[in-house]
């Protein structure tokens, strides 16, 4: 069953702290933020609450998910167990791939749709981001559909990730999860 | 062990404890939009008068007319407000005139209500967007009742007339509402934009450098040499007398307003727009609108700019007003199904293309 004790010793069976950190943070963070992002879209009373918490959150996410992919790309990933079957292998890297590209992008895009529109991009009151893209019906027709669209993506995926993440953590118990709950016992 | 084992009760256990965390969430997101559930959105708050609804218009206040000119500030208003509004000396503005009907296409004498809008943005980039009308205050006290109303005085469509006991059981509910059904029931129709006075209805906050929070309301009050331009004009009977005295005057003079800041006293009402102020509450000019030329709405920057009176820069904050924040989502989704249909090549004269039949 432990799977750690399968692997070579050079392989780390954990994900490091920072990157368990980001992810449990991240985690709340894009919950939270695809609630507020169809809440404020419907709410009758707390839409203007719901906005002023948008747009920092968004941007921090941003900034989260850079530091993230450096710390990624510099501490690879603990490997999935070896006995795991290839669609799972290749539906874990895929979803993974597809997170990072659109927790990159629904920031990016919401940057971009409210610079399109000419709205001002208030990150906090008396400080303003400038406009990245000019103003145009096209691009804010095009992006605000982007954003949208790419925002229910991410919820289904991110529904996708948990189960599949609490399928390893009741089911299979192979190390999957523990790898990003807590840290390695070699290490700690 | 990779692999479901189908005959274990724990298997079994788990997955539907997944399932339902799983449909939890789903179903938490689907009620959250608004797709589930007998929640009211902001989306019941945009009706569309005319079906099909004609391709890039404005969902309310569709027909219109862009207009450009300056904002000039008062410099004693910066003693209650830190906003560069109130300092810079000269501002460019663009601004609309509408109707307040639903159809784009609406003969000027269908509605008594006129709107102005306006954009100011100052050169430190901080935007205020306001969107008046000339009613001074809103129905009722919040989004839920100003539903109840559109529903309690729609016309019976047997009788044409809204449903008297309807109206009567709206009233019960929100009797506050009673005094505007009476005033727009009795007010003169409007014979021109440059006579009429725009109200902000809601209140806002002027914040100063020292952290202290004014609450006010608006008006633009139009310069009293205007006040009897509208009488020399001909009859009203033309199906667009409103834009065209308006774009006649302002081919001879520029047109001015007056922003008129009303002071709320410490316990008036902020968070109610149903509520006007006293009349003596203290008023102060904080600055002089003028406009001087208008161009056609299709053509103009009005057209892809959202009015959203909830955009206020700094040194100027919202209240908790309920209806400003319900008027931003109605705008919002009414800015975003039109420039998606300009955006995607939809829209025919909303952007002074001919129709193609």
């Amino acid at each position: 069953m432990k799977t750690q004790e399968n692997t070579p010793m050079t392989t780390n069976t954990h994900f490091n702290l920072t990157a368990r950190c980001l992810h449990w943070l991240m985690a709340v963070m894009i919950l939270a933020m695809l609630f507020i992002g169809v809440g404020m879209m419907t709410s009758l009373h707390y839409r203007l609450w719901l906005i002023n918490l948008h747009r920092p959150l968004g941007i921090a996410i941003l900034l989260l998910v850079i530091v993230r992919l450096i710390n990624r790309l510099r501490n690879p990933p603990p490997s999935l167990p070896a006995n795991l079957p290839q669609w799972q292998v290749l539906a874990a890297k895929g979803s993974h791939i597809l997170l990072y590209v659109l927790m990159l992008a629904l920031p990016l895009i919401g940057w971009a749709m409210l610079s399109a529109a000419g709205y001002p991009i208030v990150l906090f009151k008396g400080f303003n981001l400038p406009a990245i893209v000019p103003t145009s019906p096209i691009l804010y027709a095009w992006l605000r559909d982007a954003h949208s669209l790419l925002a229910w993506l991410l919820f289904v995926v991110v529904i996708g990730h948990l189960s599949a993440a609490l399928v390893h953590a009741l089911i299979y118990r192979d190390g999957v999860f523990s790898s990003m709950a807590k840290g390695s016992k070699h290490h700690q | 062990m990779s692999h479901l084992n189908l005959r274990s009760k724990r298997t079994w256990l788990a997955l539907i404890l997944i399932a339902i965390i799983a449909t939890t969430l789903i179903s938490a997101f689907a009620w959250t939009a608004g797709w589930i559930g007998k929640r009211q959105t902001t989306e019941s708050l945009v009706m569309e008068a005319v079906q099909p609804f004609p391709a890039g218009f404005r969902r309310a206040h569709g027909k219109g007319i862009c207009y450009v000119g300056n904002f000039r500030p008062n410099k004693d208003i910066m003693s209650l407000s830190t906003a560069r509004v109130f300092s810079q000396p000269n501002i460019p503005i663009v601004g609309r005139f509408s109707i307040g009907t639903g159809d784009p296409h609406a003969v000027d004498s269908s509605t008594k209500t006129i709107s102005m809008a306006l954009l100011l943005t100052t050169d430190d980039k901080q935007q205020w967007r306001m969107a008046m009308n000339n009613v001074p205050y809103f129905p009722t006290h919040n989004p839920e009742g100003f539903l109840a109303m559109r529903q309690a005085t729609a016309p019976n469509p047997e009788t044409g007339k809204p449903d008297p006991e309807r109206v009567a059981r709206f009233l019960q509910e929100y009797p506050e509402a009673e005094k505007f059904l009476k005033m727009t029931a009795t007010a003169a129709p409007p014979d021109s934009f440059a006579n009429s006075t725009f109200h902000s209805v809601n209140a806002f906050l002027l914040v100063s450098a020292d952290g202290q929070k004014q609450p006010i309301r608006w008006m633009m009050r139009p310069h009293e040499a205007q006040l009897s331009l509208a009488e020399t004009k001909q009859q009203h009977t033309t199906d667009n007398f409103l834009f065209d005295d308006l774009r006649h005057t302002l081919e001879e003079q520029p047109l001015m307003w007056d922003l008129v800041l009303q002071l709320a006293q410490p316990n008036d009402p902020i968070n109610d727009p149903s509520q006007p102020w006293p009349q003596d509450r203290q008023q102060i000019i904080a600055g002089t609108l003028q406009v001087t030329s208008v161009v056609d709405q299709a053509k103009g920057a009005c057209r892809d700019i959202n009015f959203d009176p909830s955009i206020v820069p700094a040194g100027i904050e919202v209240s908790d007003d309920p209806i400003l924040s319900a008027r931003s989502g109605a705008y919002s989704h009414s800015f975003n199904r039109r420039e998606r249909e300009i955006g995607y090549g939809k829209a025919t004269d909303a952007v002074g293309k001919q129709e193609v039949k």
